[in-house]
């Protein structure tokens, strides 16, 4: 580097000098490193696993389809999947539903209580998740917290088992462990909608709950839609809920996946089934996609 | 935004109500855990049976313990490194490389939201197997960085966009080279955003548990050790004092850590408070997962 006052003449917008390169190739090499290798790589890995068979060797033996076709035949992966859907799709409607009032008022009717209310709700966002989980564990135990309060107070006479290790208990610990992350995007939504369109709407005479309706909903559409994919996605592939709360009835795809690399040993047939929830992933996001294109997207 | 303010005022008391149930509902089963950490029985229920000290003495002296304690906090802290540095490099390209492959690399780092920690962990597993060191501390390292990485690059995406491009040109036109705009001015003008990412990373590593259930050797980290005694009802209460413990040193960190990124958004935001390219983020500074 020279002295800086030798270069009076206003540079051009785009010197491609040597250092330049050098800084840009400095500066690419980490991202790219991970980005290509560690993300891209590992899955192609993955699809490239799922189309071997299995010899107990890392890489399997051979090419086969036998795995796509297991997975596609045999109904107990088509009852696991639905089951995850279903379990995902309730776990998204709930977050969001319940989130949105919630990034309303942040967005409308917070005032000087704004900051405090986004950072309360932001903070268990960086929490363990394990640990909310397992707080349910107790919560919804035989002689856990909801059973003991409820004989407590003379509600219940005899603790029930009903709680725990039910489908129900996955939906309602994976609704809390996620409810923060469908907040923000909402909140982010509305806060972006320009409020002309708001006076315009109560101006040409639309009562609050019209100009809610077809001003503020449409138009916080791309938020709703994104927080939905950022709850569904997590949880779709989820296997520590279901296993602390959830019970033999409401094994999920994650499980199975889980299990395959672990006790059952298959890491070909359960790279299939990973390929095959990033596959419904790919519809989920394909479908938002497009109807986040007709809601206009602003994001 | 006043009159809208006003506008929806009349829904406002019911809606108050509301947001202060959601947080009840949001935080109770947390607190659950300090509660019942301090309560002198060894099941979770009521009535309270006592306060105690007893199950935070359990902690110490446990060698197990302090070595998945050790584990993760080294974990942290290179992952955190990692991907902090990822984030400020991938982030700055994206705004200021003019290439199409930063955009791309841009896009990439953020998928992991897309991606189920289940797949990011399976991937990583036969990735390692395949390069042959295997599940390890290493291994946890690169799963934690895939995870934290959307993180760090949404934060610095965000604080490189709200600092005003004229900064940026000048130093160009007044002949400093790229290397030295970066680190000269740039970096220092981002720097609470990088302490911000770099805490918020570590968190997440710290608390990780999918991705690092399938990348762990001998050696587990905090989660996972917990995990572990989740299978025996006599340490239950000794879990929930260390639980405890992480709750309260991740509320300390994710708190520092916010207050950093607002601050900084807010301190970058003040000269030029009209017409700045938007940010990924809103002018509070919320992340914004959604890449376009």
């Amino acid at each position: 580097m020279g002295n800086p006052m030798s270069t009076i003449v206003a540079r051009q917008p785009l010197p491609e000098s040597r250092s330049s390169t050098g800084f840009r190739l400095a500066m690419l090499l980490p991202g790219g490193l991970v980005t290509f290798f560690l993300i891209l790589f590992a899955l192609g890995l993955v699809v490239f696993l799922a189309l071997r068979g299995n010899d107990g060797s890392l890489l399997g033996a051979g090419f086969t389809f036998a795995n796509f076709i297991t997975v596609a035949s045999d109904p107990l992966y088509w009852t696991v999947t639905l089951r995850s859907l279903a379990i995902a799709g309730l776990v998204t409607l709930a977050t969001v539903v319940t989130a949105y009032p919630v990034a309303y008022y942040l967005a409308f009717h917070a005032g000087r209580r704004r900051g405090l209310l986004l950072f309360l709700v932001t903070l268990p966002f960086w929490t363990s998740y394990l640990l909310r989980v397992f707080a349910w564990k107790i919560v919804l135990a035989y002689n856990g917290v909801l059973n003991s309060a409820l004989i407590e107070s003379g509600i219940w006479s005899e603790p029930t088992l009903a709680f725990l290790n039910t489908p129900a208990a996955v939906v309602v610990t994976l609704a809390h462990a996620y409810a923060p992350f469908a907040i923000l995007p909402i909140y982010v939504a509305l806060d972006t909608i320009p409020k002309s369109l708001l006076e315009a709407a109560s101006d040409l005479g639309a009562r609050p709950f019209t100009s809610f309706r077809r001003v503020v909903l449409p138009n916080s559409m791309p938020g709703v839609l994104a927080a939905a994919l950022v709850v569904f996605v997590p949880t779709v592939g989820d296997y520590v809920t279901p296993a602390l709360v959830g019970g033999p009835a409401s094994t999920m795809i994650g499980t199975l996946i889980q299990a395959q690399f672990g006790k059952a040993n298959d890491w070909p047939f359960g790279a299939a089934l990973a390929v095959a929830v990033m596959l419904v992933i790919l519809a989920v996001v394909l479908v938002v996609r497009s109807a986040d294109r007709r809601f206009g997207s602003r994001t | 935004m006043n009159t809208a303010r006003i506008d929806a005022k009349q829904g406002g008391g019911w809606l108050g109500a509301y947001v202060l149930a959601y947080l009840v509902f949001l935080y109770l089963p947390i607190l659950l855990i300090p509660l019942f950490s301090f309560n002198n029985s060894i099941q979770a229920a009521f009535p309270l049976q006592g306060f105690t000290f007893e199950w935070y003495a359990t902690l110490s002296g446990n060698s197990a313990l302090s070595g998945a304690l050790a584990n993760s906090l080294v974990i942290g802290a290179i992952a955190a490194t990692g991907a902090t540095l990822c984030g400020i490099t991938v982030s700055y390209m994206d705004l200021f490389g003019r290439s199409p492959l930063a955009v791309t690399i841009s896009a990439i780092a953020r998928l992991p939201i897309l991606i189920p920690g289940v797949i990011v962990g399976i991937s990583l597993l036969i990735l390692v197997n395949l390069i042959g060191f295997g599940p390890s501390r290493t291994a946890i390292v690169l799963g934690h960085i895939l995870v934290a990485l959307p993180t760090t690059v949404v934060i610095m995406k965000s604080r490189f966009a709200a600092i005003p491009k004229t900064i940026h040109e000048a130093a160009l036109d007044l002949g400093a080279s790229d290397w030295t705009t970066f680190r000269r001015v740039m970096l220092p003008l981002s720097l609470p955003a990088i302490v911000s990412a770099f805490m918020l990373a570590f968190l997440t590593s710290f608390d990780e548990f999918i991705v690092a259930f399938f990348l762990a050797g001998t050696e587990p980290t905090l989660p996972l050790y917990i995990w572990s005694q989740l299978r025996f009802p006599k340490s239950l209460p000794t879990v929930m004092a260390l639980g405890t413990a992480i709750l309260a040193v991740s509320f300390v960190i994710a708190a520092i850590a916010e207050i950093l990124r607002h601050r900084g958004l807010a301190a970058a935001q003040r000269p030029v408070p009209a017409n700045l390219s938007k940010p990924e983020e809103t002018e509070r500074g919320e992340l914004q997962w959604h890449s376009t």
